[in-house]
C-alpha cells in the first residue's frame, strides 16, 4: 500500500505525486436516499482517476460532492492536505477545481473564444475602473488571460470555430469546449462528468487522446467519470467503483478487472 | 417648405426626445431579465422611489416623519438642512444598493429555480410594498426635483430653424440632456458588459447557471449587482421624468408604457430597448400628429400597446430579441 505522500512513476513514464485530495467517509441523503454511502477514496497528484459504476451507482453525485454543488451529511473532505468546510461551487471553483457537466453547461449565447475566456475569470484582480479604461493591470492581464486560451484552443484543435456561437456547434464540439473551458482555469484538478457520453467512435478517440494529452502535457490531475468500459480501462491509472452508492472496488484497472464484486455489479449475479 | 412638413419634422424630435425616456424604464428591464430570468414588474416602482428619496434628501426631509409625528406627537419635518444635488445623489444610489442587497437577500434568494410566474407575482408584491414604504418615508404629495439640469426652450434650435425655414422649433433644453445622458448611460453599460470582468460574468450568469458557477462566479452577488445597477438606471430615469413633470405616484405608471417598448425591440436586448423606446416616442407622437385630427385625438393613449399587439402577431420576439426555436 502506498503512503499519503508517497510518489511513483507510471509504465509510460509519467510521475504520479501524492495525495491532493481525498474523500473520507462520505455519506450524501436526499431525504430518505441514500445516494453515496461511507465512500473513502483518494486523488494523487498527475494521476488519472476514474469513476464507474452502473447506472444510479452515485458517481455523478460524488463528483458533485468534490465541486461543491452537494454537500455531504458525514464525512470530510481534504484538500491539499487541509479539511475544506462546506462551500458554495464558485468557491470551489477559485480553489482551482475545474469541472464539465454531464448534459453540458455552457454559455449559448456567447461565442467559443468568449466562453473559454469565462475560465480566466477568477484569475484577473484589476478593478472595475482599470477595466473600463483599459490601463495598466487590466491589460496585462487580458494579454496574459488571451495567451492562455489561445494555447488551450490551438491545444485542443477548434481554432477553425473561436468565433462561432456555441449555440451552433454539434454536441461533440460542445464537449470539446466545454473541455477548454475548464482548462482555462488551470485547474489543480479537472473533474469531467462522461466526457464521451453520447459521442460516436471517432469522437471518443479524440476526446481520450486530449485526457491523455491535458493530463501529460499540463500535469493535471484528472477525475472522471465514464461508462464506456474499454475507454476507462485505457485511460485512467486508478479506478474506483461504485454500485448503490457503495464503494466496491479501488486500484488499478487490472484489479479493478478482475475484483469478483465488480464482475456481480456489471454482469448481475444469480441469487437463490 | 410647406408648414405641415416642417411642424411634421419638429414632432418627429419631440418623439425622439420622449423615447429617451421610455428607452430608460425599458433598459432596467432588460438588464434584471437578461441576467437572472426575472420581470421586474417594479422598475417603474424603483424610479419613482429613487425619485422621491433624492428629493426627501436633498430637502433634508425626515423619513418616516408622518408616522414618527402620528406615534410620538411630536412634530418633525424637516432636519432643516439642503443637501446639494450631486451628494444626494450619490446618497440615493447607497440606497438603491442596499434595496438591492435586500430585494435579493429577503426575496429571491428565497426563490432561486422558481417558475417565471413566480418570480414575476414576487416583484408585483415588491412594487406594491416600496411604493407603499416610498409613500410612508417621504409623504405622498407632488413634489419639484431640481438638480440644476437646464430646463426651457433652447434658444440656438429655436433661432437656428427659425432662420432656415422661417419657423422656430420648440426643443426643450431637459429633453437634450436627457439625451445626452441616456447616450452616456448606455455606452457605459455596454462598456461594463462587454469588456469587465464583472460584466462578462453578468452575461455568463446570464446564460447559465450552473455553468457560471462551475467557472467560480457566485450568483448572489451578480443578482446583487445587477439589480444595483438596475436602481441606477431606475434613478437616471427617475430624475429625469421627476424633472420634467415633478415627482408624483404617476411616475411608476410609465412602467407600463415600457412594456410596448419590450415588445418592440426584444427583451433580452439593450440596443432593442433603445431602438424599441425611440420608435414608440417618434410613433406615438406622429400619430397623433398625423391621425389624432381625424379621430377625435388622444391616440398617445393606445397607439404604443397596438403597436405591440400588432409586434406580438408577426414577430413575437421583438426587433432584436432571441429567435424563438422550438426544438423537437
Amino acid at each position: 500500500m502506498l503512503d499519503a505522500s508517497d510518489s511513483y512513476v507510471t509504465e509510460d513514464g509519467r510521475t504520479i505525486g501524492g495525495v491532493v485530495m481525498e474523500m473520507k467517509n462520505i455519506t450524501l441523503r436526499f431525504g430518505g436516499v441514500v445516494a453515496i454511502k461511507d465512500i473513502s477514496f483518494d486523488i494523487r497528484q498527475g494521476e488519472i482517476r476514474a469513476i464507474i459504476g452502473p447506472n444510479g451507482a452515485g458517481k455523478s453525485s460524488m463528483l458533485n460532492v468534490i465541486s461543491g454543488f452537494y454537500n455531504p451529511q458525514e464525512g470530510q473532505v481534504f484538500y491539499k492536505g487541509k479539511l475544506r468546510p462546506s462551500m458554495r461551487p464558485y468557491q470551489v471553483a477559485r480553489q482551482g477545481i475545474a469541472r464539465t457537466f454531464q448534459n453540458i453547461a455552457l454559455f449559448e449565447g456567447m461565442t467559443v473564444l468568449d466562453n473559454i475566456m469565462t475560465g480566466r475569470l477568477h484569475h484577473s484582480k484589476a478593478n472595475l475602473f482599470e477595466q473600463a479604461f483599459w490601463k495598466g493591470r487590466a491589460e496585462r492581464e487580458e494579454v496574459a488571460n488571451r495567451e492562455v486560451v489561445e494555447k488551450i484552443i490551438d491545444f485542443l484543435e477548434i481554432q477553425t470555430i473561436r468565433k462561432t456561437p456555441v449555440g451552433r456547434l454539434p454536441y461533440g464540439l460542445k464537449k470539446r469546449v466545454e473541455l477548454a473551458r475548464a482548462l482555462a482555469a488551470e485547474p489543480s484538478i479537472l473533474l469531467l462528468d462522461e466526457p464521451m457520453a453520447g459521442m460516436n467512435v471517432e469522437e471518443k478517440e479524440d476526446m481520450s487522446r486530449f485526457i491523455l494529452d491535458v493530463n501529460d502535457e499540463f500535469g493535471t490531475t484528472i477525475a472522471l467519470i465514464e461508462h464506456d468500459m474499454g475507454v476507462v480501462m485505457d485511460l485512467s491509472d486508478r479506478v474506483v467503483v461504485m454500485d448503490y452508492g457503495k464503494k466496491i472496488g479501488d486500484g488499478t484497472p487490472d484489479e479493478v478487472r478482475n475484483n469478483q464484486d465488480v464482475i456481480d455489479a456489471y454482469l448481475g449475479v444469480a441469487h437463490d | 417648405m410647406p408648414d405641415q412638413l416642417i411642424f411634421g419634422m419638429e414632432v418627429f424630435l419631440n418623439g425622439l426626445m420622449a423615447g429617451v425616456l421610455y428607452a430608460l424604464v425599458a433598459l432596467g428591464f432588460v438588464l434584471i431579465y437578461k441576467a437572472s430570468g426575472i420581470f421586474n414588474y417594479a422598475q417603474g416602482v424603483m424610479a419613482l422611489f429613487s425619485a422621491l428619496t433624492l428629493v426627501g434628501i436633498m430637502e433634508g426631509q425626515v423619513p418616516f416623519g408622518h408616522l414618527i409625528n402620528a406615534i410620538f406627537g411630536t412634530e418633525i419635518h424637516h432636519f432643516g438642512w439642503h443637501v446639494p444635488a450631486v451628494l444626494a445623489i450619490l446618497l440615493t444610489m447607497g440606497v438603491m444598493v442596499l434595496l438591492a442587497v435586500c430585494v435579493q437577500k429577503f426575496v429571491f434568494r428565497h426563490l432561486v429555480g422558481q417558475e417565471p410566474i413566480i418570480l414575476f407575482m414576487a416583484t408585483i408584491g415588491l412594487a406594491y410594498f416600496l411604493e407603499g414604504v416610498g409613500d410612508i418615508m417621504w409623504g405622498s404629495e407632488i413634489k419639484k426635483l431640481e438638480v440644476g439640469l437646464p430646463q426651457g426652450i433652447n434658444t440656438l434650435i429655436d433661432e437656428t430653424t427659425y432662420g432656415w425655414f422661417g419657423y422656430g422649433f420648440f426643443i426643450d433644453n431637459l429633453d437634450l440632456v436627457a439625451t445626452a445622458i441616456a447616450i452616456l448611460l448606455v455606452s457605459a453599460l455596454v462598456i461594463f458588459a462587454q469588456y469587465t470582468k464583472q460584466g462578462r460574468a453578468m452575461r455568463a450568469v446570464a446564460d447559465d447557471h450552473q455553468a457560471a458557477l462551475s467557472v467560480g462566479v457566485s450568483l448572489n452577488f451578480i443578482w446583487i449587482m445587477v439589480w444595483s445597477v438596475a436602481g441606477f438606471v431606475a434613478l437616471v430615469a427617475g430624475i429625469m421624468w421627476g424633472a420634467k413633470s415633478g415627482v408624483q405616484f404617476s411616475l411608476s405608471l410609465i412602467a407600463l408604457k415600457a412594456l410596448p417598448v419590450l415588445m418592440l425591440g426584444g427583451f433580452t436586448s439593450i440596443p432593442g430597448a433603445i431602438i424599441g423606446g425611440l420608435i414608440i416616442g417618434v410613433g406615438e407622437k406622429m400619430f397623433e400628429f398625423a391621425v389624432g385630427p381625424l379621430v377625435g385625438g388622444a391616440t398617445e393613449n393606445w397607439f404604443a400597446y397596438v403597436l405591440a399587439l400588432i409586434f406580438l402577431v408577426f414577430r413575437p420576439q421583438g426587433l432584436f430579441g432571441e429567435k424563438i426555436i422550438e426544438r423537437v
